[in-house]
């Protein structure tokens, strides 16, 4: 409610008028420049990819043949766009359980304020900032078939070498370890930081009323933090989702497909080979499994409201 | 007893700050390591001398100083639009009304939720058209706001009393007057913290340079260094940890540095 709004509309003089029309046109003002960047390299690019997903272009003709469903249609019987999306769903299960099975358990444990406790706060946290190519080229080397460091370890223990990279079985696996360590001491952080606001005379009672340590954490803890236990679990899928630097630098979507993931399907069919159609048509389908999810997102985030009261 | 437990829980401390530590150590360790120290099997733990060689050859292996500019251009003239146009548009959301809020607000919210995975190649065939590819506008122009950073300044405008605002008004205060006096100082926590998402996002962006850029004058650093690998040329895993290291290792001793500020400013956004 702006108080231009309430003010006295009788006896305005035509210069007060023609402030009050220009007041009127200070908010489009200040949205324009924002509001230009989402048209045009948001929302017009969608609506051009729905429109590509329904047509067989070849980049350069003028027309663009309508083909109706065909695209979808073909994706369906498409076998690696249906590993693809196997693929994705195995890997945002998988990396999505990781880092909540892992980041609460650890924040727990790690929320103390003792200096010991404080660096491995800052050490965990810390491949948060590097680049995620870092990572997989450095993980890269480690999974090494020939003379990397984690099949030195696994020899340690008596067992084999492990084509961490090169098994089609093991591959997508890995891409999941590299990922995980890389955003587990970022979720951790953010467990510790909702720990923080959880009031201290819960605990206190639970201690009255000598609750164990387990109890303690069911009872108590995890509902308190049920908020950001969400926003973990919803931020990762996404964040699953779009997992590309890894796959790109590290399989290239091989073994056999096996670490081909929707988003990677896209990059491959859409960059590389250049079929725009299948590639778009299968963008659309991302498009409606992230729109699920944000529906499901903003309904936990209303939800978040009743439990902070 | 309890002395025992707290010898087992510092040595499961010693464990996860190990499995954290080690991959950087590694990369420090093959960094310094000689040729045939790094094909060695089993692997080579400690190079036997620290000589920068490896540096030297991993920086001469293609046009680094131009990748070091093309990232700091780009990323710093994406830092500059967005905070010019996210702060009007947040302030717009928070305490404005105005007919089509909602749409707008909607397509924030939708653009907020969309990687840019999925839009990569009706922007290229946008750009391409445009004669844009190769240039840093791709690298700029779809950054140059952010909806997840108008999306927590909304949040913390919304807090500021209105008396405030309706004072400011009464003193006949312009609207940019009112951001620039009232809302950027209180909403400073969390400009920053936008901000040092979007650095971290754009420094080390590998996907978008990739998709808009052939020539290699137009590349960004990560870019480079992950290009030393996937030439057929073969560059060997110590100079391409060397390239690593030069990427990784200023990032990491700014983190170590203000590690507390960055933790703070990065679970600003998650609890609230």
């Amino acid at each position: 409610m702006s108080t231009i709004n309430n003010m006295p509309s009788a006896n305005v003089a035509p210069r007060v008028r023609q402030r009050k029309w220009q007041q009127a046109l200070v908010p489009y003002a200040l949205i324009f420049p924002a509001m230009l960047v989402f048209g045009l390299f948001f929302i017009a690019p969608l609506v051009f990819m729905g429109i590509l997903s329904f047509s067989k272009w070849n980049l350069i003709s003028d027309d663009i043949p309508w083909v109706g469903f065909a695209n979808y249609q073909a994706l369906l019987q498409d076998a690696v766009f249906l590993e693809a999306l196997t693929n994705t769903l195995m890997y945002t299960a998988i990396y999505v359980i990781a880092i909540v099975g892992i980041s609460i358990p650890l924040g727990v444990w790690l929320n103390k304020n003792t200096l010991i406790h404080r660096i491995a706060q800052a050490a965990i946290f810390s491949p948060h900032v590097i680049s995620l190519v870092s990572v997989a080229m450095i993980w890269m080397f480690i999974m090494d078939p020939t003379n990397g460091v984690l099949n030195v370890v696994v020899s340690w223990f008596g067992a084999e070498g492990i084509g961490w990279l090169t098994n089609p079985q093991i591959a997508l696996y890995s891409l999941i370890i590299v990922t995980v360590w890389k955003g587990v001491g970022y979720y951790t952080i953010i467990v510790i930081a909702a720990l923080a606001a959880v009031p201290k005379t819960l605990y206190e009672a639970a201690a009255l009323d000598r609750a164990s340590a387990w109890r303690t954490f069911t009872r108590i803890t995890v509902p308190a933090i049920t908020p950001t236990i969400y926003f973990v679990i919803i931020i990762n899928i996404i964040n699953a989702i779009q997992t590309f630097e890894t796959i790109n630098i590290m399989t290239q979507g091989g073994p056999i497909n096996s670490t081909t993931t929707l988003v990677y399907y896209i990059y491959e069919e859409g960059f590389l080979n250049f079929d725009i159609g299948p590639a778009s048509a299968a963008g659309m389908i991302l498009l409606g499994i992230l729109m699920i999810l944000t529906y499901f997102y903003f309904r936990l985030l209303g939800r978040k409201v009743q439990y902070e009261q | 007893m309890k002395k025992s437990l707290k010898g087992v829980e510092y040595s499961l401390l010693a464990i996860v700050m190990l499995l954290i530590a080690f991959p950087f150590l590694w990369m420090l360790s093959a960094s310094f390591q000689t040729y045939i120290e790094i094909i060695a099997t089993p692997p080579t733990w400690f190079p036997s001398s620290f000589d920068l060689s490896n540096f030297m050859a991993a920086w001469q292996s293609g046009p680094f100083l131009t990748y070091t500019m093309n990232s700091v251009v780009t990323t710093f003239v994406v830092l500059v639009l967005q905070f010019i146009t996210m702060i009007p548009a947040a302030y717009a959301f928070a305490r404005l009304e105005f007919k089509g809020k909602n749409i707008c607000w909607s397509i924030t919210i939708i653009c907020l939720m969309i990687p840019m995975q999925l839009i990569f190649l009706p922007n290229y065939l946008l750009f391409s058209q445009w004669g844009m590819i190769d240039t840093y506008w791709p690298l700029i122009l779809p950054f140059a706001t952010s909806a997840f950073g108008i999306f927590m300044l909304r949040q913390s405008f919304k807090q500021i009393p209105e008396e405030i605002i309706e004072s400011a008004r009464l003193d006949n205060a312009s609207e940019w007057k009112i951001i620039r006096t009232i809302f950027i100082p209180v909403a400073k926590p969390t400009i920053i913290t936008v901000l040092l998402f979007t650095f971290i996002s754009r420094w080390n962006d590998y996907f978008w340079p990739l998709v808009m850029t052939t020539a290699e004058d137009a590349r960004t650093l990560p870019m480079g260094v992950a290009l030393l690998r996937t030439t057929d040329a073969g560059v060997p895993w110590n100079e391409v940890m060397a390239a690593n290291v030069i990427l990784v290792i200023p990032i990491l001793i700014v983190y170590f540095i203000a590690q507390d500020k960055i933790i703070k400013a990065f679970t600003y956004t998650g609890i609230k």
